[in-house]
């Protein structure tokens, strides 16, 4: 067995204050999970078993629900999550062939990492873009209105650019079309990994 | 014709600043969340329920009835639900990206109505930018003292916490939601004994309202109960959020009484299919909902009781538009997938049946369907969701499984030629 990774001082105090907020310790157990995703890049049996012990629960229990929600990643994924929605409304408007154009240029097919481990690429069930079809998510930043030739430019950009901060309106403006609603405010905030950015996990981007 | 704009109105009329608290305030945010707390648990049920206002989340359950039954036993909690998932809904997402302290007033005065001191917003986990902005919006909230300790001034405390959820349909079921928020598996409870509101969260008196129901009370407290009824349709009060998606020309979120005609909906507000395309059908109510077609239900009144009569539902107000140009096996193939990629696996119907009924699709589509294939398909549908009822008559624990029916249902009622035609082709005749 391999030495358990240690989570940070500031990782750990953002737990303790996670749990604080739940009248029930077990109830941080999700966000725990996205800070034990944050600190390795994926969900590590090490990262289970101090979030575990953190709770006061098994390493079993912590599994059990880990495996239950699509977005803890268990194996290793790149730097950038590419997520392609494949559900009604964006397949009516052509995400298999979106989806087609990603997989050819990132040369993986859903499901997989390129070797750099860079990009994977997935293809995922409605998240909530219906009006903007066909959509993508880059770590969890949703870009709308991607034609085929545009999700290639996405692929060539993230391999060219290499962007610290996922940022939606970025996407939106250099890949994105139409919209499902009018975005109007912009946001400066971002992704830095493969995981949603939210404050309280301490993964927004872009703060001074 | 023209929208009738309360949740989505400050948005409208304020596009660059309407998230933020300044803007809030300025345009008469949080008067009303004052207000709630010297009126009181009495009032406030009262008025919602006379309201007419319905749940906005997919079960259209009235609203003030909800607040009504919860269990005397303290403390009780709220729950917002912000597991917006349903194949083609994207309407909280906006109404959290562009106006997230009506929700915190929402908030405020749902707890207030409920005597609840501890509430919590479950966001999907795709959702962080929508998540961003409200987190952001509570911690404005916390800063000017409408939420913590003592709220406006008040001896009153609420807490709120923002909690993220990490993929799983499933998790907009209730039940499913409140196992998920206490740190267990998002699988759906039985009930009784676990309706939410006598036995919810950590076993105690829980209201879970969405993200839509909860925007509205604002408005209900401002227009009073008869101002609102006025807005919609006599039996079905307020406006409504369509989600419109699909084969349209302008597909888009729409704030609308009830009552227009699914023709004025599709051709008029969401302008129209494109050139020289017909519409073959819609789902009126997200992707768990029996299909309309245009022979049929064109010129129906959008009403909860005349889609559900019709037998659909409105449910999340998802509407999802189809041309002539959609192979309908491959549409409920694609539905069908969803639902058994989502399904929990507790109940061996859903779990089992629905992977079957997404492989005798899928061979029908490419060509490998056979002749008897309608008939089992009926039939693994009928094990699923009895009869195959509308409302269905359930047999498992929650409605996912006879949702993923219902696509099953529409097309070998509307659509048989066109899966027959697959199975004596051998291939999808509309390619």
């Amino acid at each position: 067995m391999t030495a358990p990774h240690r989570w940070s001082e500031e990782t750990l105090a953002r737990a303790r204050d996670l749990i604080a907020r739940y009248p029930e310790r077990r109830s941080a157990l999700m966000p725990l999970l996205y800070l034990a995703m944050a600190e390795e890049g994926h969900l590590t049996e090490a990262g289970m078993e101090t979030v575990a012990e953190l709770l006061g629960i098994t390493p079993a229990q912590v599994l059990s629900v880990a495996s239950f929600y699509t977005m803890y990643k268990r194996e290793p994924v790149g730097r950038y999550l590419i997520s392609c929605c494949t559900s009604i409304s964006c397949h009516l408007l052509g995400s298999d062939e979106l989806l087609a154009a990603i997989e050819d240029e990132a040369g993986v097919p859903a499901g997989e990492t390129d070797p750099d481990r860079l990009i994977t690429v997935e293809s995922v069930e409605c998240i909530g873009a219906c009006g903007g079809a066909p959509a993508v998510q880059v770590n969890y930043e949703t870009v709308e209105g991607v034609d085929p030739e545009a999700g290639r430019e996405l692929v060539r950009w993230l391999r060219k650019a290499r962007p610290e901060v996922i940022v939606a309106d970025e996407l939106q403006t250099l890949f994105g079309g139409r919209t499902g609603f009018d975005w109007a405010i912009p946001d400066d905030e971002g992704a830095v990994g493969p995981y949603p950015a939210f404050g309280p996990l301490g993964t927004a981007g872009r703060e001074s | 014709m023209n929208e009738t704009r309360l949740v989505t109105r400050r948005m409208a009329d304020h596009p660059a600043d309407s998230h933020t608290i300044e803007r809030y305030e300025a345009t008469g945010g949080y008067s009303q969340a004052r207000r709630s707390l010297q009126m009181g648990r009495e009032r406030l049920v009262e008025l919602v329920k006379e309201s007419g206002l319905l749940g906005r989340g997919g079960a259209a359950f009235p609203a003030g009835m909800k607040w009504s039954f919860l269990a005397p036993a303290r403390p009780a909690y709220l729950v917002v639900n912000a597991d917006e998932s349903e194949p083609g809904t994207y309407k909280d997402r906006q109404l959290l990206e562009r106006d997230p302290h009506q929700l915190v007033e929402g908030i405020i005065i749902a707890a207030v109505a409920n005597e609840v001191h501890h509430a919590f917003v479950y966001v999907r986990g795709e959702y962080a930018r929508p998540a961003r902005r409200l987190q952001r919006a509570v911690e404005e909230a916390y800063g000017r003292g409408y939420l913590g300790k003592d709220i406006f001034g008040s001896d009153y405390d609420l807490e709120v916490v923002v909690h993220l959820g990490a993929g799983a349909y499933i998790c907009g079921e209730e039940t499913a939601l409140l196992n998920s928020l206490e740190g267990h598996r998002g699988e759906p409870r039985l009930k009784p004994p676990y309706f939410p509101a006598a036995t919810g969260l950590y076993g105690k008196p829980t209201i879970v309202n969405n993200v839509e129901t909860i925007s509205n009370l604002p408005h209900i407290l401002e227009l009073g109960a008869d101002g609102f009824r006025k807005l919609g349709h006599p039996e079905d009060t307020g406006t409504f959020l369509f989600s419109v998606s699909g084969h349209v020309r302008k597909p888009g979120n729409y704030e609308l009484p009830h009552g227009i005609t699914w023709r004025e909906l599709i051709f008029e507000v969401a302008g129209g299919l494109r050139e020289g395309r017909t519409l073959k059908c819609w789902i009126p109510g997200g992707a768990s909902a029996p299909w309309f077609v245009p022979a049929d239900h064109l010129d129906l009144e959008i009403t909860k009781d005349a889609t559900g009569r019709a037998g659909s539902m409105l449910g999340s107000g998802a509407v999802v538009v189809m041309d002539d140009t959609t192979c309908v096996v491959r549409a409920a193939q694609r539905i069908v997938r969803f639902f058994a990629h989502e399904s929990c696996g507790q109940c061996t119907p859903c779990r089992e049946g629905t992977s079957w009924l997404e492989m005798i699709l899928g061979r029908i589509e490419e060509g490998a369907g056979r002749e008897v294939d309608v008939d089992v398909l009926l039939d693994v549908a009928d094990n699923i969701s009895v009869g195959l009822a509308w409302p269905p008559r359930m047999t498992t624990i929650c409605p996912l499984g006879p949702s993923a029916v219902s696509p099953v249902s529409s097309i070998t009622r509307y659509f048989k030629d066109e899966i027959m035609a697959h199975i004596h082709q051998a291939g999808c005749p509309l390619r």
